[in-house]
């Protein structure tokens, strides 16, 4: 069952050849037989899973075609799920019980998918390891004494170990693209707007967006279908129509262009990884794609312009955790003031209130122009560099991260080397675009993702080129020894 | 750009978080790391470039003054810390 598509385990369920039910029970004894070595998970929905499976073993018997039916999925610990625990990996919200929904779980939902759990990931989203929970680190499955990147490192690690069909995750600097390329799975950060935020935990309001993690881009594009699309909840929403997301996966190559920014491929990029990426683009080539140097001048720009914009939105999203209407709360505050202190520097993580501390002093008093506003004007300017290139070329295709996987703790003690990793995400995030993360081989054991940028609300595009290069290859297909195994 | 342990204490405080004196030294260094990361915007000129503060660039969305939602007091009370008679209590305010 492991390595199934949506597509081919919903033929199934329509020819009842398994239910929902038997399907759910199959994910929840993988989960309990391996995810002691990996901690993927940080709540295991067992009981409701089971209800939501019988309800879609019934909507399906009833005639259903919604392709997420019976589907057993898992969302990241930071969307809003209506009586089942939503922590953020944080201690803040160890004991938080939404009253309400988030629109990406609701929508799920109402196409029939299963929800198995909740995944872990960094602490509020911050991190790109997945070393910073409240609840330990996620293993990487392809070897444990990596990390699964971050911060949807729990659901990246999940949907490769074969722990649920597919995962929600959410990217505000690379969260689901770069630990979907170190866990060898395929992963989708929408178009800013495409994907309601209402109930997401915030992270950085400008920047987060909510996307899919799954084994292949035409799973991935299923449930695009099931999230995206206008929401009254989110006034950032789109009002632009979605598109049919799979009716032109299979649509031809022919003619595509392909840009590769030279700033993608300087130095600092592992030679394995810049090997399996140009051999990645001759497969376009041979599927009919041709290809262009161009450039993204303000590329090294991103770094700081990211980690001005994003503490400074993170310092006045999280200002809401005071230990007053939910949440952590010290013991025998002495006063206001104490309780809100005590309660924040105790219930928050070390590297949560590092960005706190960032963005609280980027928006003080005399330094708003200096940092904030600066941040945004050279967001323009990168914004402006995707502009451009996509007058010239359909896509845009680099690695997602310099490196494959590291080991646990090799970048704990040197927090800035961690940020510069981030190197090829972050813009993507700052001008909004599409992106993905397509497995594209293997360097040294580990899994090597492929990006590919899209313009504003292209997905359909960027599902299309990764679902032909799926078709062609067989590197999603992929499965580490961990869970083969079982 | 070099923060002294004071500055860290005062940051600390506008954002509400309690730091002994052991923590205020560790952030005292990574916030001046990340402080000397993002410096480097300072010698890009951007003279008559405007801010972006939203990718797409919308507009504030308006909706009608109207309720949409009902009251679910009970529900929302139901995860705080501490509450009384349908109220979030607090740590006495006025003396």
């Amino acid at each position: 069952m492991v390595d199934q598509s949506i597509t081919s385990l919903a033929k199934k369920l329509r020819a009842k050849d398994i239910s929902s039910v038997e399907l759910t029970q199959d994910y929840l004894a993988r989960i309990k037989h391996l995810d002691g070595q990996l901690n993927s998970y940080i709540t295991v929905s067992d009981e409701i899973a089971l209800a939501q499976a019988e309800a879609a073993d019934k909507l399906i018997a009833s005639g259903s075609t919604s392709a997420l039916a019976g589907i057993p999925i898992a969302h990241k610990d930071l969307f809003c799920t209506d009586g089942i625990l939503t922590t953020c990996a944080s201690k803040m919200l160890h004991n938080f019980i939404p009253p309400y929904e988030s629109t990406v779980t609701g929508r799920m939902q109402a196409s029939g998918a299963v929800t198995l759990g909740k995944t872990n990931m960094d602490e509020f989203a911050m991190g790109s390891s997945n070393e910073n929970s409240h609840y330990g680190a996620v293993k990487n499955p392809w070897n444990i004494d990596k990390v699964p990147g971050g911060s949807s490192g729990g659901s990246a690690a999940a949907v490769a170990a074969g722990l649920c069909v597919a995962a929600t995750g959410t990217d505000t600097g690379g969260s689901i693209r770069q630990p979907a390329s170190f866990c060898g799975i395929t992963g989708l950060k929408p178009t800013y707007g495409r994907v309601s935020r209402f109930g997401m935990i915030a992270y950085a309001s400008s920047l987060d967006q909510a996307g899919p993690m799954a084994r292949s881009a035409e799973d991935c594009a299923f449930i695009l279908q099931s999230i995206a699309g206008f929401d009254t909840n989110d006034s950032t929403c789109s009002e632009i129509a979605t598109e049919d997301y799979t009716a032109n996966l299979d649509a031809p190559l022919n003619g595509l262009s392909i840009g590769l920014p030279k700033e993608y491929f300087g130095d600092g990029l592992n030679n394995d990884v810049a090997k399996a990426i140009q051999d990645a683009v001759k497969e376009f080539e041979k599927l009919g794609a041709t290809v262009k140097e161009i450039s993204l001048p303000n590329l090294n720009l991103s770094i700081p312009s990211y980690y001005v914009i994003a503490p400074s939105e993170a310092s006045s999203n999280l200002s809401r955790f005071d230990g007053v209407r939910y949440g952590y709360r010290c013991e025998d505050p002495k006063d206001l003031m104490d309780m809100y202190k005590r309660s924040r520097g105790e219930g928050f993580g070390k590297e949560v209130q590092k960005r706190i501390m960032v963005g609280t002093y980027a928006l003080s008093e005399g330094y708003y122009d200096a940092y904030y506003l600066k941040a945004q004007r050279i967001r323009r300017l990168i914004k402006e560099d995707f502009v451009k290139a996509f007058e010239q070329v359909d896509v845009i295709m680099g690695p997602v991260a310099p490196t494959t996987a590291f080991g646990i703790g090799a970048k704990t003690d040197d927090p800035i080397a961690m940020y510069l990793e981030d190197i090829y995400t972050l813009s993507v995030n700052l001008a909004g675009v599409p992106a993905m993360s397509i497995p594209a081989g293997f360097a040294d054991g580990m899994p090597v993702g492929l990006q590919i940028m899209g313009n504003y609300f292209s997905e359909a595009k960027l599902l299309n080129v990764a679902h032909k290069f799926q078709q062609a290859t067989d590197w999603h297909t992929k499965n580490p020894s961990l869970a083969e195994g079982a | 750009m070099s923060l002294e342990k004071q500055d860290v204490l005062k940051i600390a405080h506008l954002a509400r978080l309690s730091l002994d004196d052991n923590d205020a030294e560790q952030y005292q260094n990574s916030l001046t790391s990340i402080l000397d990361l993002v410096e480097q915007m300072q010698s890009v000129d951007t003279n008559g470039v405007e801010p972006l503060s939203n990718p797409l660039e919308a507009k504030q969305r308006l909706r009608d003054d109207v309720v949409t939602e009902g009251n679910r007091r009970n529900a929302f009370l139901a995860n705080a810390p501490q509450t009384e008679a349908g109220l979030f209590l607090v740590p006495q305010v006025i003396e």
